[in-house]
């Protein structure tokens, strides 16, 4: 199935109570396979298409506020609207999926698949201080994966979690092994599960506020250094990549998403002509394989990020490197994707090997 | 009989609602919001529904809604009350939601958000404080500001050319299919705040028919915006507010 | 039927906004000269014509008047 299906039908098989969203290419399918399937026949789960990315975000934040598992999925232009309500559901503590499955842009830009969200998702996202949990599919099956594990993360930690996808994870068609399913969750287990949850006042409790608001920068401080402590938290627990042919590599591409296909593709073809490359594939954004790309940095000729964009988490890479080696960055944009030739072509330029 | 002797326990004929905080309201001396607050905890108590309802506070004055009536809240980002009211009522239908939103939140940057949750019928309860002007920020135009009225971005008053015209959001809605009941209400008077207490619970009792949205309008008074002490701005709200924003039922489907 | 009321008032919390004064169709109540700990004029009844109506409190913003009402 598609990637973009894959996504709807994984939210169905696992128990997400409500989908909220509004068309955009590439990434419409994932509404469209949930109206075809009728899942409030079946599960009970909610499928709205709202006015727009506003309202969808905004419907998402008020089905998270009574602890329901609730996503929505956009493009770009889209997910720059929902950032107002990411930042109240960060502000709120909310748990939530939200899909980027991103395109080529600033503005309209093109609907083409392109990684050019990167900073938007992973450094911002929103006003005010926090963080997005940010995990990057690099196939169809990752798709259906990490509706389930998106959720897992967002309840943990109280947190929305962003699915980073691209436009050919969305449209690619490829085999998919689902798991088996899990129910929605009963109004007790809600109840037990998520104490906070606008669940209606009983006499056995104080009322639930569902609030990002503080006037007092005292509180506000506190709340923001709980927050901290959180981050924190997901940065020593969370972190996740996968490492291709790395242990003997002398050079290193660091790419995610549909980048990390075509750099292993990459690095094949380097191998074959003797040059010793390894691929590192972030897996989460954030939190970030800082550490990891640091370690590794120590035995590198040098490394390079591989993006669909004009280098946006190059800087992360910088970051983690600490100038132990050289860094480069090669890309295309606008929603044009490079071949394994073009990477092999660049990594050459770069490292004067041509 | 002297006054010791009426004030017994037994005797009492009003207090104090028993769903609203003792929290001390923030609203300035008179503010309409207070008295509504008390409806709404009435209509909620005498229904028996203070477990199965859940609020939706706007941005505005009323953003600390929350502090003043004991039951679940959500606090919205401006103006989209209605799009969380809309999952949470679709995600939990049997739980009466309620969003109470002024008119800079409603009618200015939410007006999306509430004509596709009137038009999409949403089984939700919307009270509408409609006093003219933005009152948390410091008394400026709102969309349902008077024509001549002054307020701090309308200096010199509201001029068509340079500011447009007040919307009358009940009117415009009452044409879309999905409202069941719209009303339009003030609480300036005693008799005013038992028809609009009758027109609360109405609307209340209708979300749960599954029917489509019950819409409440307040026309209200914010004697700080308007720089009037809370008498004369509810003697100005009944001689100009009332002439624009007429008091009575608009629509109910049932009739 | 004849009714003869009592209003009590919680003079700490009254803003002294005076709406209930202006609502009260027997002028039992009227703003303090004195002054409240947020130095408001609060509300008092005064004279002994009250008829426990509820009118004062049905207006009152901020639920300060509790009404007694007794028939005579």
């Amino acid at each position: 199935m598609k990637g973009n299906e894959a996504i709807a039908i994984s939210a169905i098989r696992n128990g997400v109570d409500g989908y909220f969203g509004y068309p955009i290419t590439p990434q419409s399918e994932v509404m469209e396979t949930l109206m075809k399937e009728k899942p409030w026949e079946t599960t009970g789960m909610v499928v709205l298409q709202a006015e727009s990315e506003t309202s969808a975000v905004n419907m998402i934040y008020g089905g998270a506020c009574c602890g329901k598992k609730v996503m929505t999925s956009s493009s770009s232009p889209g997910v720059s609207l929902m950032c107002e309500g990411i930042s109240y559901m960060a502000g709120t503590e909310l748990p939530c999926v939200i899909v980027d499955v991103m395109r080529g842009g600033p503005g309209l830009g093109t609907i083409q698949p392109s990684q050019s969200d990167y900073d938007m998702i992973v450094k911002g996202g929103g006003h005010g201080d926090f963080h997005n949990i940010v995990i990057a599919p690099a196939s169809a099956q990752d798709m259906y994966d990490y509706v389930d594990w998106g959720f897992e993360l967002a309840f943990r930690y109280r947190n929305p979690v962003i699915i980073l996808a691209d436009g050919i994870i969305g449209q690619m068609m490829e085999k998919v092994e689902m798991h088996p399913s899990k129910p929605r969750r009963t109004a007790e287990e809600i109840r037990r599960d998520a104490p906070w949850a606008t669940t209606g006042k009983t006499p056995d409790r104080p009322r639930n506020i569902m609030t990002s608001l503080s006037l007092d920068s005292d509180i506000q401080e506190v709340f923001n250094r709980k927050l901290a402590r959180k981050y924190a938290e997901i940065e020593a627990n969370e972190v996740k990549y996968t490492e291709y042919l790395t242990d003997d590599a002398e050079y290193l591409f660091v790419a995610f998403g549909c980048s990390s296909r075509i750099c292993e593709a990459a690095v094949d073809e380097l191998r074959q002509n003797g040059v010793q490359v390894g691929l590192l594939r972030p897996v989460t954004l954030y939190p970030y394989p800082f550490t990891r790309i640091g370690e590794l940095a120590s035995g590198m000729k040098s490394i390079m990020s591989i993006e669909l964009n004009l280098g946006q988490m190059v800087n992360d890479v910088r970051l983690a490197v600490e100038g132990k080696c050289p860094v480069g960055f090669y890309g295309r944009q606008g929603g044009n994707i490079f071949t394994p030739e073009e990477v092999v072509d660049a990594f050459l330029k770069f490292n004067n090997l041509k | 009989m002297d006054t010791a002797d009426i004030k017994k326990p037994e005797n009492i004929v009003y207090r104090k609602p028993a769903l609203i905080t003792d929290n001390v309201m923030h609203y300035c001396p008179g503010c309409s919001h207070g008295v509504v607050h008390k409806l709404i905890a009435e209509v909620i108590d005498e229904m028996g529904i203070q477990e199965s309802t859940i609020g939706i506070c706007p941005v505005g004055c009323s953003v600390f809604a929350y502090n003043y009536i004991d039951i679940d809240w959500e606090e919205a980002a401006h103006g989209r009350a209605p799009a969380l009211a809309t999952a949470t009522k679709r995600l939990c239908p049997d739980k009466h939601v309620f969003t109470y939103q002024g008119d800079g939140d409603l009618a200015s940057i939410g007006t999306a958000e509430i004509i596709h949750a009137c038009s999409r019928g949403e089984n939700i309860v919307v009270i509408f404080i409609n006093n003219g002007i933005y009152g948390m920020t410091g008394g400026q135009m709102a969309p349902t500001t008077l024509i001549g009225m002054k307020t701090s971005t309308t200096p010199y008053g509201r001029d068509p050319k340079l500011n447009g015209f007040p919307m009358v959001i009940a009117d415009m809605i009452s044409h879309l299919d999905g409202t069941a009941f719209i009303t339009r209400q003030s609480v300036h008077t005693a008799a005013a705040v038992r028809k609009a207490k009758s027109a609360i619970r109405k609307a209340f009792e209708y979300s749960e028919k599954n029917i489509g949205l019950s819409f409440v309008e307040i026309v209200s008074t914010c004697n700080s915006g308007w720089k009037m002490n809370p008498v004369d701005a509810n003697k100005w709200m009944v001689e100009n507010m009332f002439r624009k924003y007429p008091i009575g039922d608009i629509k109910d489907i049932l009739k | 039927m004849a009714f003869k009321g009592a209003i009590e008032i919680d003079a700490q919390h009254c803003k002294g906004c005076g709406v209930c004064v202006a609502n009260c169709p027997t002028g039992s109540i009227s703003l303090s000269r004195m002054v409240n700990g947020k130095g408001y004029n609060y509300a008092e009844m005064v004279g002994d014509a009250c008829i426990g109506c509820s009118a004062c409190a049905l207006v009152c913003p901020d639920s300060v008047i509790t009404v007694y009402r007794v028939k005579i």
